[in-house]
């Protein structure tokens, strides 16, 4: 089974990098770009069928390690 | 004043840790570098310090690994009990990680890695380790970090200023603040609530000597041993 998880800076949190892409968008011409936030994708390979247990687990990886909660929010996502 | 027995943690991807055993044997304290796999902690320690570095690299966020490390849990338990912890740049990106301060430290708001002396004003004195400033006073300090945005929620924030747990602010010469990296209020270091745990960004143990630029250092770390 495979999950990715993303995690982004939560909504409130600046996100620098997501500001100077904007930024660079705009110079490029893109200047209907309302707003850019910049995350990053983990993708988990996992020894397990149950789906919800898998859910479970990795719901728990981020809590612990893959996210930090104080700034950032992340989605769970179960893939076959 | 009296010697202390002085705890330095070593990581992989650690790059301060002897810049650190000089400065407090400097001072007349005895030293121990404990790799990070060790469970314990030296009998006796007086002071653990998480150095600065880059801790596995930085990967995923900076001490976020690290923090997980066996000698963690021991330090826990050690400031649990109201051990004194003293993180350093990424030492103290590893305590945030780790819970044991509030807030995180995000990329700095630039995107650049900042690496400069830098002035700061002292904004508390009442704890074992700005203990030997007055408030108000402008030091100057080098910084030398990517990661440095302070972040903590706004409610927090406030608490913290109530508790004095805010230690350090980036100021221009004269005292002013001045937007460095992003954090939050200007803030450079801090403390735990219960003011045995604190982390900064800017680093003492390379401000021991004139000829380097300056030694404010000295006093910071000198404060341990009058507390």
């Amino acid at each position: 089974m495979k999950a990715i998880v993303n995690v982004y800076l939560k909504e409130g949190v600046l996100d620098p990098q997501g500001k100077a892409v904007h930024h660079a968008l705009g110079s490029l011409g893109f200047d209907n770009v309302t707003d850019v936030r910049i995350g990053k994708q983990i993708v988990l390979q996992l020894d397990e069928s149950d789906r919800e247990k898998a859910r479970k687990e990795v719901e728990e990886m981020a809590e612990t390690l893959l996210a930090n909660t104080v700034i950032e929010e992340y989605t769970v996502e179960i893939v076959e | 004043m009296k010697t202390l027995n002085i705890t330095i943690l070593q990581f992989p991807g650690t790059n301060c840790e002897y810049d650190t055993v000089w400065a407090f044997r400097r001072l007349g304290h005895e030293t121990t570098v404990v790799w990070h796999k060790e469970e314990a902690l030296p009998e006796g320690s007086d002071l653990v310090v998480v150095p600065g570095g880059f801790s596995y690299g930085d990967y995923l966020r900076s001490g976020s690994i690290a923090r997980f490390s066996p000698i963690m849990k021991a330090v826990q338990a050690y400031a649990g009990e109201g051990g004194r912890v003293l993180g350093i740049c990424n030492g103290f990106q590893i305590l945030t990680e780790a819970h044991l301060l509030p807030g995180a430290l995000k990329r700095n708001q630039n995107l650049h890695f900042i690496s400069r002396i830098q002035h700061l004003r002292v904004v508390e004195t009442d704890n074992a380790f700005l203990n030997l400033f007055e408030k108000g006073e402008v030091l100057k300090i080098p910084i030398a970090h990517a990661d440095g945005n302070y972040f903590v929620d706004d409610e927090t924030l406030d608490d913290m200023e109530r508790n004095g747990q805010i230690l350090l602010r980036y100021c221009d010469e004269k005292g002013e603040p001045m937007v460095v990296n992003g954090s939050v209020r200007q803030i450079a270091g801090i403390c735990n609530k219960e003011k045995n745990v604190y982390g900064l960004m800017p680093h003492p143990e390379r401000a021991m000597e004139s000829i380097l630029g300056s030694e404010d250092g000295v006093r910071m770390l000198e404060g341990f041993a009058n507390a």
